[in-house]
């Protein structure tokens, strides 16, 4: 049974979101992140977008360095 | 009881600390190589520049490897040389009043902005999950665009964040900052990233703010 007096807000859920995906929160902040959006659409809704968002834009950061680079530090590396 | 995860970390932080100094380096640059030029890339905003920059950090690096305590934090360690020598290139290349970097911390009054919130007004719900849609049609040269047109300590922070998944208080002590300045920072750079998105896709017809609610009602009604 859900205890009501735990529940966060909508309100305090949302300025919670970005801190409970980047693993910002203590414990007890992202178990009562947890279960509210585990009871909340609306919230978690938001929460997932954020979340792909937040993937979406790590993928931009995965990108082959150029062959030439590679090179040019093994060059770097053997002069000293 | 140890696991055999646990103990083949061990083992293998073990082996770190006595490996030669030139594997172990090369071996990290060139696990790490591909996520430093990807940083660079979004920082520099030029490919040129950015392979200049990972080839500094890299000459740096190896010459200060003395300095680093503990192998196991190479990865932390390298992407601070990163931020420190593109601050450094930067501060160099700031006598140019085109190129203003300094940011103002305290300057932070433009209303929060959340692309969730825009795609979820009245008039755009006719595409039943617009959120979803919207997520599924943006191309990585739109997200590189946002990146690019963030003001520069809001693009370190989203970088170091978002790109390369360092927590808080790393970044913070990469910085040489408190964590509540890459908080405000990153906060303040999510929402002009966010800005930047929505208003691509509009200039790109995407999305229509000015689509009356009235014309859609009718089809929502469907």
């Amino acid at each position: 049974m859900m205890n009501e007096a735990n529940d966060i807000s909508c309100e305090e859920a949302l300025t919670r979101v970005f801190a409970y995906l980047d693993r910002d929160l203590d414990e007890r902040a992202r178990g009562e992140m947890e279960r509210h959006l585990h009871r909340c659409r609306g919230c978690f809704s938001r929460t997932e977008f954020e979340r792909r968002l937040k993937a979406q834009l790590r993928d931009t950061g995965r990108i082959d360095a150029p062959a030439a680079l590679q090179t040019r530090i093994g060059q770097v590396l053997r002069r000293f | 009881m140890m696991s055999q995860r646990a103990m083949l970390q061990r083992a293998n932080a073990s082996r770190a600390d006595e490996e030669p100094a030139r594997a172990f380096f090369e071996r990290e640059i060139g696990q790490l190589l591909d996520s430093l030029y990807g940083a660079a890339l979004r920082l520099c905003r030029d490919r040129a520049d950015a392979e200049d920059l990972v080839a500094e950090v890299a000459a740096k690096a190896w010459s200060a490897l003395g300095e680093l305590k503990d192998r196991r934090s190479f990865r932390g360690w390298i992407f601070r040389i990163l931020a420190n020598t593109y601050y450094s290139v930067c501060r160099h290349r700031r006598a140019s009043p085109e190129t203003p970097l300094d940011l103002d911390e305290e300057g932070g009054d433009e209303a929060p902005f959340s692309l969730f919130e825009h795609l979820h007004q009245p008039f755009l719900l006719w595409w039943g999950n617009p959120e979803q849609e919207f997520l599924n049609t943006l191309l990585r040269r739109d997200l590189e665009q946002a990146i690019d047109a963030l003001p520069e300590a809001f693009r370190v922070t989203v970088v170091l964040a978002e790109l390369e998944g360092f927590t808080y208080p790393e970044i913070a002590a990469m910085l040489g900052v408190p964590v509540g300045t890459v908080r405000s920072r990153l906060s303040r750079g999510r929402a002009c990233l966010q800005k930047a998105l929505w208003e691509q896709a509009l200039a790109a017809g995407l999305v229509d703010d000015s689509m009356p609610a009235a014309t859609v009602a009718g089809d929502g009604g469907k």
